[in-house]
């Protein structure tokens, strides 16, 4: 499991948490999302986000 | 043929680039800037201490990476002096050129403070990355930073220095944090969690004087107090930058005054993001902007749209106590309803006949943001 950051705003997406709340399941791995979804926080599209690395 | 040009290249001007881009590979494109154009993302500022980046790591790509990637001519270091709308020409200090369309992405100016004192010119404020890169030059690692400003920005300022080590002093003239946008019972929570931090509170004040005082500052308070500090961050406001626009004889109000298709009082000059009013809305967050990016780069393609805007809760980037807040629109009847309890405040602004209007969350209460979001009514429709 991944966690990817938006490099706008910060927000971090959490595939072991999903985002329940927007329909995407705990689990929900980063390339299985919707192409056309924005960032909760600031709207930015998917293409603007980059991959944070797991820590240890 | 003449460019379709952008004036800034902040996240509005980069962003609306990339949304052009992405609808059209061909027209010819130009961006004007007068920094060098280095793309990175301004809120990115506010908390960069904590998440260990320097202001070099915080660049996301250079001018000339944006250039290669957008198809597009970047003019940096280059101040736009005039545009002259009728004959669609546009004077920079270095050139004067033609333009098809243009768009005002010029943002906004901090306010600065009114003080006296032989230190009040060495006052800081931090709106962009150059800003930013000089405040960390100054940032000793010890001496205290006092801030002027205890909105948004001083906040997510305070908490990121405050977390990172940094004794912090916040002065605001309102009696809370936050005051434009939380009720008190939030603001006590935010306030409480940064002073765990270390955060002192000198609210209800006024800075008067700022003088120098060894390496240091030393700050006169309204009510006859002092504060040493070796730092004064001031973030006391921001102002849409309207002066091109109004010597060209555009439209402006508080900000340059824009239609729903982002278009000015010339049917050539479009604004976005920080220094345009849209329909009256002043709105200097991302969310607008990426809204308003994606409206306007179809219609400077050929796809007139109207921009929409959704009910868009702030998030205040204060992890000591996590904030969101959809405040009320100005003027709006009504009344909050307060749900607090040892870890969240929740804040409901319904108006006469219980419908919401705004709210505010903070602590564990932040949970609560996309269900109330979807209650809220639409800022533009």
């Amino acid at each position: 499991m991944k966690k990817w950051q938006c490099v706008v705003c910060g927000f971090i997406y959490d595939e072991e948490q999903g985002l329940p709340e927007e329909g995407i399941a705990p689990g929900t791995r980063w390339e299985d999302i919707p192409e056309d979804w924005e960032c909760p926080e600031c709207g930015v599209s998917k293409d603007d986000f980059e991959m944070v690395e797991l820590e240890a | 043929m003449a460019p379709l040009t952008v004036l800034g290249t902040g996240l509005a001007g980069y962003t609306l680039a990339r949304e052009i881009r992405k609808r059209d590979r061909e027209v010819p494109l130009r961006l004007v800037t007068a920094d060098d154009g280095s793309a990175y993302s301004k809120p990115m500022l506010s908390n960069a201490l904590a998440r260990g980046k320097t202001p070099a790591q915080l660049v996301m790509a250079s001018a000339a990476d944006m250039a290669a990637q957008l198809d597009a001519r970047i003019d940096t270091h280059t101040r736009a002096l005039a545009i002259d709308p009728a004959a669609r020409r546009l004077r920079t200090d270095r050139d004067e050129d033609a333009f098809s369309q243009l768009v005002l992405a010029v943002g906004a100016d901090p306010v600065r403070p009114d003080l006296a004192g032989d230190g009040a010119g060495e006052v800081l404020s931090v709106n962009d990355l150059d800003d930013y890169r000089h405040f960390r030059q100054r940032l000793a690692a010890d001496g205290r930073v006092l801030i002027l400003g205890a909105g948004l920005i001083g906040c997510e300022f305070a908490n990121d220095l405050a977390a990172s080590g940094h004794a912090v002093t916040l002065v605001d003239p309102a009696p809370q944090a936050l005051g434009r946008l939380l009720p008190a019972a939030g603001a006590r929570q935010l306030e409480a969690a940064l002073s765990e931090l270390g955060v002192q509170w000198r609210l209800g004040l006024t800075a008067g004087r700022v003088d120098r005082a060894g390496s240091g500052y030393r700050v006169t308070l309204s009510d006859g107090s002092r504060v040493e500090a070796g730092l004064v961050l001031s973030a006391i406001g921001l102002q849409p930058r309207t002066a091109l626009a109004a010597d060209a004889g555009l439209a402006t109000g508080r900000g340059i005054e824009v239609d729903r298709w982002l278009r000015s009082s010339d049917a050539r000059v479009f604004a976005l993001g920080d220094c345009a009013q849209v329909e009256g809305l002043v709105l200097p967050f991302v969310m607008p902007l990426m809204q308003g990016a994606r409206a306007l780069a179809a219609t400077l393609t050929g796809t007139p749209t109207a921009v929409r805007l959704p009910a868009m809760p702030v998030v205040v980037k204060t992890p000591a106590c996590p904030v969101v807040v959809a405040p009320p629109p100005p003027g709006a009847q009504g009344e909050w309803r307060i749900e607090a309890t040892a870890d969240g405040v929740l804040a409901r602004f319904e108006q006469p006949d219980g419908r919401l209007a705004g709210f505010a969350l903070t602590g564990t209460a932040v949970a609560q943001k996309q269900r109330l979001s979807r209650e809220l009514p639409p800022l533009l429709d």
